[in-house]
């Protein structure tokens, strides 16, 4: 694909994200909800489809769902399961029980750090298939000598969230996902966790020409198991259709396996393969209408969402949403916000907790907001300098104390006197007679090497802000 | 001294042991099952043990149970923990349920003793037993004749007193019918009355378990004893059981009695004959009786044969040779699959999955399940207009008596319409049962069935005894 052809065509993404829920149990039995235990063990009539076994709904789940409806700024209205009709060796009773066209959530939203929001259609209720592993051949089911089928996976409660195709880049499905696992975890209903299933993401992947406003005949794309892979998926996939179409040819309406090794999407089937799944009313479950006094109670205990996070941490902070992201995703906005609280520097305690704090997770643990607060305080009024206050929240983010004055003290650490580094100062101007006369004549890029020859004298104890000052002071007097 | 209530009675008491109930009643099995073929297992040992067990009871002084010593028979499309349940299909070959239905905990809790598994139309489709892969059942009475289905072997051995009690299942008249071709008492109670879990199902929205008995005061037993809330169904209705045995003798001075206009219509003009007659009864024993109309039952079997297959073929999914029962040896997943299942279900089976799997198609669901789905809201709602100026109804329960073997089988249509009159109830959900009043011109039983509003067992059972009573005077006085 040449950038020319890049150029003449925009991509059209849509998200069906499939989330384990974490309850304790399963979606409409007893067993056990649990991820990587032996094969079949957490089985009964009911996971089973055993003949004669009915479902029972878990109200946990329900719950679960209304809190990812609530978050994603859904309707919550009455609902009702059907089922969904296909044979597959791994699904007990040979239907999915789902919902179809009166599902628990839908028209809602989730807005992206950089503040676009993207549609979402709707945010159903379904059960988990087993998980089947096909031997010999190629791993798939028409090669294969024989299978092994686990159902402890069968029956596990999932949200499937569909997003409307409003998404422009495979960047922006990365976002999407990402922002979304984030709102999922917030939320308590899932864990996130991509590697062990808990989120899965089929993208619906058309092009159109740029500025057109019908859609193209799209792809779905199946089998990607990280955010690194549906970038990758969702890349390869939007250059072989605009290739296609640039060559004249028509993207065919099919499923498309991702296949991680080599790259590449290959055909899986055809629209005219498709299933007819025969949705019909499950007749084994009633429906579903949570009351008002139920679902006030879900909204109530919803912690704040990451996009309420970044606005409030960037109100504070006095700068924007976006720059924000990645320490409320680190779960750091909350020790910022409460040093700020405490009448920390907003800048100095956003560029300590990206930075050092960030970088020692196990330590941002334990570190508390006050101490944090103290560190940051004590950097701001030239009490320590930078390079000081570094190595002390060092210190205690790898729980040396918890006293900042303590461990500077300790260290011998205290910010020079005016006079002994004015000393230094004019040394170095005395040893630099070029530069020196460079900077009278205006060029400003000369301080950052007095700075550094300072520096070296004092072994970093000098705070670069005062050696700017002095050096002002020796030009201007 | 053959009734539930005796036997129950006589065994708390001590006056018999439940050891010589059911000894006398597997000795009526081992004399006539070979003929009549009710059973596609029987439980002799396991019978013995039970009473064994009961008796061991009353002896320490223990309490025992409602059903303590009552001999019953199970329709075998009940689940039965580690012991075979067939459904009378080749499917399920050699599986045998790891739980009790809901129902036969119940019932062991109550000291009942199971004599065996009944057989059925295979999957309960049919009306005669003639669908059963192990051979019909024959009709005790006539065994020329049909007893009726598809729960033939649970009427058939109320019938030959095998046991005074059995459970059938029924999705369109699966009780009653069988119940009105062999003489014996047969009751659908409400939807959602009786717990489904561990009954193998037909079609989830119409399946409802229910009591055969000789007598209307056994069945009102039973019911009592199998009905209540169950958190295992989530179709269950969350309240007790209800009381029903003061209703038998209640009599129906004061109540309100419609004979349904549209289901006299296109009925033998014998069977007919005999349900006015117990309208004429019910006058006399002080209920006012009227015609009525409820128009839309007559949509109920179209309704019904769209409906019942389209949940059919999906129930009946599972049953695809991967976990359980038949597995056809084939060299690919899809081979396998077509040719247990060609191979598993019988002729009957296949024609009402096919049935169902069209009426839910892309295209065609509307028109076919939606459009059936529309009849049954009228349907319910006409019986609710009724149900404003009545307090009951009555209709005959099958169009016939009790039909020769193969007089039906080349005719799938014919043998639909013997559910003509049962089916309306299944739809609606409502509770309707099947009363022997008087015999045909062929001198086999007539069955009149009495219908009741949701949850109104109570005054059915009423206008039932005072049938039974009638029905009871007037064969002591021929």
């Amino acid at each position: 694909m040449s950038p020319d052809a890049a150029g003449r065509w925009e991509v059209v993404i849509g998200l069906e994200v499939h989330c384990e829920l974490r309850t304790e149990t399963k979606l409409f039995c007893g067993c056990r909800n649990a991820f990587g235990e032996e094969p079949n063990t957490n089985v009964c009539p009911v996971c089973l489809g055993l003949p004669g076994s009915l479902p029972v709904l878990n109200r946990q789940s329900v719950e679960y769902a209304m809190r990812i409806g609530e978050a994603l700024h859904c309707d919550i209205r009455p609902s009702i399961f059907h089922r969904k009709n296909y044979f597959y060796p791994d699904m007990p009773k040979d239907y999915q029980v789902s919902q179809y066209d009166e599902p628990i959530n839908s028209d809602g939203w989730l807005e992206l750090p950089n503040g676009k929001r993207i549609g979402v259609t709707r945010a159903h209720m379904e059960e988990d298939t087993g998980k089947s592993t096909h031997m010999g051949g190629g791993g798939r089911i028409g090669d294969a000598t024989h299978s092994l089928v686990d159902y402890n996976r069968a029956g596990v409660p999932l949200v499937e969230i569909v997003s409307e195709p409003e998404i422009g880049s495979a960047e922006e499905a990365r976002a999407y996902v990402s922002e979304l696992r984030a709102i999922l975890v917030a939320t308590g209903a899932s864990d996130g966790k991509m590697e062990e299933g808990s989120l899965r993401v089929d993208a619906n992947v058309s092009v159109r020409p740029r500025g057109s406003t019908a859609l193209g005949t799209r792809c779905e794309i199946k089998n990607m198991n990280s955010l690194r892979s549906l970038g990758r998926a969702v890349e390869y996939e939007t250059g072989r259709q605009i290739d296609l179409l640039e060559s004249g040819d028509r993207v065919v309406q099919e499923t498309r396996h991702w296949n991680e090794d080599e790259g590449r999407t290959s055909s899986m089937r055809s629209k005219e393969e498709a299933d007819d799944y025969r949705y019909f009313p499950e007749p084994d479950l009633v429906p579903l209408a949570p009351d008002d006094q139920w679902r006030k109670a879900v909204r109530d205990s919803l912690a704040p969402m990451p996009s309420d996070r970044r606005r409030a941490l960037a109100s504070a902070a006095h700068t924007e949403p976006a720059a924000v992201a990645l320490l409320v995703e680190q779960d750091l906005d909350g020790l910022v916000l409460a040093a700020i609280g405490a009448g920390a520097d907003p800048r100095i305690a956003l560029n300590r907790a990206a930075n050092e704090v960030a970088a020692d997770p196990d330590g941002a643990a334990r570190l508390s907001a006050e101490s944090f607060a103290r560190v940051v305080t004590l950097e701001a009024t030239g009490k320590l300098t930078a390079t000081q206050s570094k190595q002390v929240l060092a210190a205690m983010l790898a729980g040396e104390s918890d006293d900042p004055e303590a461990i500077a003290e300790d260290r011998g650490f205290e910010a020079m006197d005016t006079s002994a580094l004015q000393a230094v100062v004019d040394q170095v101007i005395e040893a630099n007679p070029g530069p020196w006369q460079r900077f009278l004549d205006g060029d400003p890029k000369v301080s950052g090497l007095f700075i550094g020859q300072v520096m070296k004298k004092t072994q970093g104890q000098a705070d670069g802000k005062a050696v700017t000052r002095i050096l002002q002071e020796r030009r201007d007097g | 001294m053959k009734t539930a209530v005796d036997i129950a009675e006589a065994v708390r008491t001590g006056e018999r042991t439940a050891a010589e109930v059911v000894e006398e009643h597997l000795g009526e099995i081992e004399r006539r099952e070979p003929e009549i073929h009710a059973f596609n297992l029987v439980l002799a040992d396991q019978a013995r043990q039970a009473a064994a067990d009961v008796d061991r009871r009353v002896a320490a002084g223990e309490s025992v149970g409602r059903l303590a010593g009552v001999p019953l028979a199970l329709k075998d499309n009940l689940c039965t923990r580690g012991l075979p349940t067939t459904c009378s299909s080749k499917i399920l070959d050699g599986w045998c349920p790891p739980y009790d239905a809901t129902v036969v905990e119940r019932l062991r809790v109550a000291g009942a003793v199971f004599v065996g598994k009944t057989n059925l139309d295979e999957f309960a489709m049919g009306s005669s037993t003639e669908n059963s892969a192990f051979g019909p059942t024959l009709n005790p009475l006539d065994t020329s004749r049909v007893p009726g289905g598809s729960s033939g072997g649970s009427a058939a051995a109320v019938a030959a007193g095998f046991s005074p009690l059995a459970l059938g299942s029924d999705t369109g008249g699966s009780i009653r019918q069988p119940a009105a071709f062999c003489g014996v008492v047969g009751v659908k109670p409400t939807y959602g009355a009786v717990s489904r879990y561990g009954l193998i199902a037909f079609a989830s929205s119409l399946d409802q378990i229910g009591p055969f008995s000789a007598t209307v005061a056994d069945s009102a037993l039973l019911l009592e004893v199998i009905a209540g809330h169950d958190p295992l169904d989530s179709t269950s209705i969350p309240q007790p059981a209800p009381s029903l045995m003061e209703a038998v003798e209640a009599g129906v001075d004061g109540l309100r009695i419609g004979l349904i206009r549209e289901l006299l219509e296109g009925i033998d003009p014998d069977v007919a004959a005999r349900v006015r007659e117990a309208a004429d009864v019910l006058s006399a024993a002080g209920a006012k009786v009227e015609e009525v109309s409820v128009a839309a039952t007559i949509y109920g079997l179209s309704a019904y044969y769209l409906i019942a297959p389209a949940e059919a073929s999906s129930n009946l999914s599972r049953y695809d040779g991967v976990r359980y029962g038949l597995r056809a040896d084939a060299s690919d997943i899809t081979a396998m699959y077509e040719q247990t299942r060609a191979a598993g279900f019988g002729p009957e089976v296949k024609r009402r999955i096919m049935l169902g799997t069209y009426a839910l198609s892309a295209g065609y669901y509307d028109a076919y399940y939606g459009q059936a789905q529309r009849v049954r809201t009228l349907i319910t709602r006409d019986f609710d207009a009724a149900y404003e100026h009545f307090d009951a109804l009555l209709s005959p329960t099958a169009p016939t008596t009790a039909f020769a073997f193969g007089a039906k089988t080349e005719n799938p249509l014919a043998m639909y319409l013997s559910d003509v009159c049962t089916i309306p109830s299944n739809l609606a959900g409502h509770p309707a049962m099947s009363v022997p009043f008087g015999t045909g011109d062929d001198g086999m039983p007539v069955g009149v069935q009495v219908l009741a509003p949701a949850l109104g067992e109570t005054v059915m059972f009423r206008v039932a005894g005072a049938l039974e009573a009638a029905a009871t005077a007037a064969t002591v006085m021929a």
